[in-house]
């Protein structure tokens, strides 16, 4: 176990790098010239010479990646020249608000996809198991944006419920956080519940044909304790692979969200920033992002190998 | 001949598989004869009637410049189809050649092709996309190729199980025994033999990537104004909720129809094409 953890931590580290290359990499491949692209061509010469000099641009691209990544690493990720502040700044005061969204709307949909999942597989073929399947397939092929517009015309200006725009956090005030919360949250996780339902109701009816349910029955389980105790443990086995996949489709989901409820997260930032064309933004954006979802598959596929021996013997 | 027509008996066997067909039918039609079918030019400006609701004259109503939506939604369909199938076609063209590669040589290769795939799946999808536009701009070729490196994990992934378990069997080991290179068995023997699954996953993936190249043009990303595309309709449309609310929304419901379409087309392919649910139909 220690030795398959140890690979996959190394193998997540190969992959940051490859990334931070990338990313690197993304800044040298702007055609024309970087400075011009971020600044505009009205700078004076002496000034595109300074911005050239401080952002290193004039020195071999080994020496610039590794004083990028060390700067990187240290907290000193650039500096933005649209907000003229430091990214580190601007990022920090951004990326719990896009987390917390995260996580809450990860959490939203393993719960309520499960849930209809194994609901749909019991009562595989019946009304409820065609409704349930038609919203998901719905909610698979609707536009997150649009679905945000539509809650907002309903809820807001219509009813007048939910208001439509802002974030704050659960401990500054948290009426007006559930408040502002559930529309972003119903949007973030709408693909996750339906990709959840999809896959536990195949799953659960894969366990549900097996020897040991058969048993369980016939020795008088009651058929409750039946399907959530016995078929459920096992069917949600392949389900928590399925986590990594919804994790970072939920958080490129608040690029979009964020933007529609105009909420001060990472994904708002990135799609401003790239407007600019910011680039040292844009690419601590996509670093730190892409870290996260790292992490995120790590655990899950730790876990994985805890609850699934197979996976670490292979 | 006969299997062909028994294969397509299956997949339009299920009514809704049929009209799932039949819609996507419908909007390449909107799409390959836009000038034919929408009323008016698409991008028409006319300031004397803004944000008007639906009429005889204009049945889906006029946006912020006067334009007819319904043609504009018309029009609106040749970009997604176009961004769509090429976006996905590149993918797997890319993604097919590294899953080849991969499974074939094994070793060295194997390793470095299928870390840099895990380094691309780990950046969250659209923000890929989103960086790459920025560093390269947004014209339609540059979107369908950027739409389509961030799609290609998927097929290389596939293509690599499935040339695994093609790679060992006999007829591969007798085509390197006459003799064939390297290139000639994976083209002629190993590739035409892991295709039916690539075939699916395409026809999975098309919707997927029409939604992509909406949020993308609802960002101002992807597609520029004037020219008419349903994700950008959207985001001009959420300014004038209050007036002219189907503004905003008629466009997502052409998304909403046509990509759904394409995944219930995408998961009758899958289940025509596997025999352990053919029984099932």
């Amino acid at each position: 176990m220690y030795k398959y953890i140890g690979k996959r931590i190394l193998q997540m580290f190969l992959a940051l790098f490859l990334i931070s290359v990338f990313v690197f990499a993304l800044l040298q491949m702007i055609p024309g010239d970087p400075v011009y692209a971020m600044l505009g061509d009205e700078i004076s010469i002496e000034r595109h010479d300074q911005v050239y000099r401080e952002m290193r641009l004039d020195r071999p691209l080994p020496e610039q990646y590794a004083v990028w990544m060390k700067g990187f690493i240290g907290g000193d990720m650039g500096y933005s020249f649209s907000y003229r502040k430091p990214v580190a700044e601007l990022v920090a005061a951004r990326l719990p608000t896009t987390m917390y969204l995260g996580v809450l709307s990860s959490l939203v949909s393993v719960a309520l996809g499960v849930l209809f999942g194994a609901v749909t597989a019991v009562k595989r073929g019946t009304w409820v198991d065609n409704v349930v399947t038609v919203i998901s397939n719905i909610g698979l092929a609707t536009p997150i944006f649009w679905l945000g517009i539509l809650l907002v015309l309903v809820f807001s200006l219509k009813l007048g419920w939910l208001p439509s725009n802002g974030f704050t956090f659960p401990w500054e005030d948290f009426g007006l956080s559930v408040q502002q919360t559930i529309m972003p949250v119903i949007c973030m996780s709408i693909g996750g519940v339906a990709s959840y339902t999809r896959q536990t109701r195949s799953s659960m009816l894969e366990v549900i044909r097996q020897d040991y349910i058969r048993t369980a029955r016939s020795k008088g389980l009651p058929e409750g304790r039946v399907i959530w105790k016995h078929a459920l443990k096992n069917a949600l086995i392949p389900i928590l692979t399925l986590i990594a996949v919804t994790l970072r489709n939920t958080i490129a989901g608040a690029a979009v969200v964020e933007n529609v409820f105009n909420i001060n997260g990472m994904g708002s930032l990135m799609v401003q920033c790239i407007t600019k064309r910011d680039f040292q933004l844009v690419q601590a954006c996509i670093l730190l992002l892409s870290a996260v979802t790292c992490v995120c598959n790590l655990l899950v596929d730790i876990a994985y190998a805890y609850v699934d021996p197979r996976i670490r013997l292979k | 001949m006969k299997k062909a027509k028994r294969f397509l008996g299956v997949l339009f066997g299920r009514k809704i598989v049929l009209a799932a067909a039949v819609v996507v039918v419908f909007f390449l039609i909107c799409a390959v004869a836009s000038p034919l079918i929408a009323p008016c030019e698409p991008n028409a400006i006319d300031l004397k009637s803004t944000l008007e609701g639906p009429s005889g004259e204009h049945i889906f109503g006029t946006d912020q410049h006067g334009r007819d939506l319904f043609s504009r939604i018309v029009y609106g369909s040749r970009m997604a189809f176009l961004i769509g199938v090429l976006a996905v076609l590149v993918a797997a063209v890319v993604g097919v050649a590294i899953g080849l590669a991969a499974g074939y040589f094994g070793g060295a290769v194997d390793s470095v092709l299928m870390r840099l795939i895990e380094a691309e799946m780990s950046i969250p999808g659209i923000m890929l996309a989103l960086a790459l536009v920025a560093t390269f701009g947004n014209s339609v070729g540059m979107l369908i190729f950027i739409l389509g490196f961030s799609a290609i994990p998927p097929y290389a992934r596939m293509m690599r199980a499935q040339v695994l378990s093609v790679r060992e069997l006999d007829y591969v080991a007798a085509s390197r025994i006459i003799g064939s290179g390297d290139l000639r068995t994976m083209l002629r023997h190993v590739f035409p033999n892991c295709l039916s699954p690539i075939i699916v996953l395409m026809s999975q993936s098309i919707g997927g990537t029409i939604l992509a190249e909406a949020s993308l043009s609802y960002l101002s990303a992807g597609i520029m104004p004037p020219t008419a595309s349903w994700g950008k309709m959207v985001s001009e449309g959420y300014q004038y909720l209050t007036t002219a609310p189907l503004f905003a929304l008629l466009p997502g419901v052409a998304v909403i129809l046509l990509v759904l379409s394409f995944n219930i087309l995408g998961d009758g392919l899958r289940d025509a094409l596997d025999p352990h649910m053919r029984g099932n139909l």
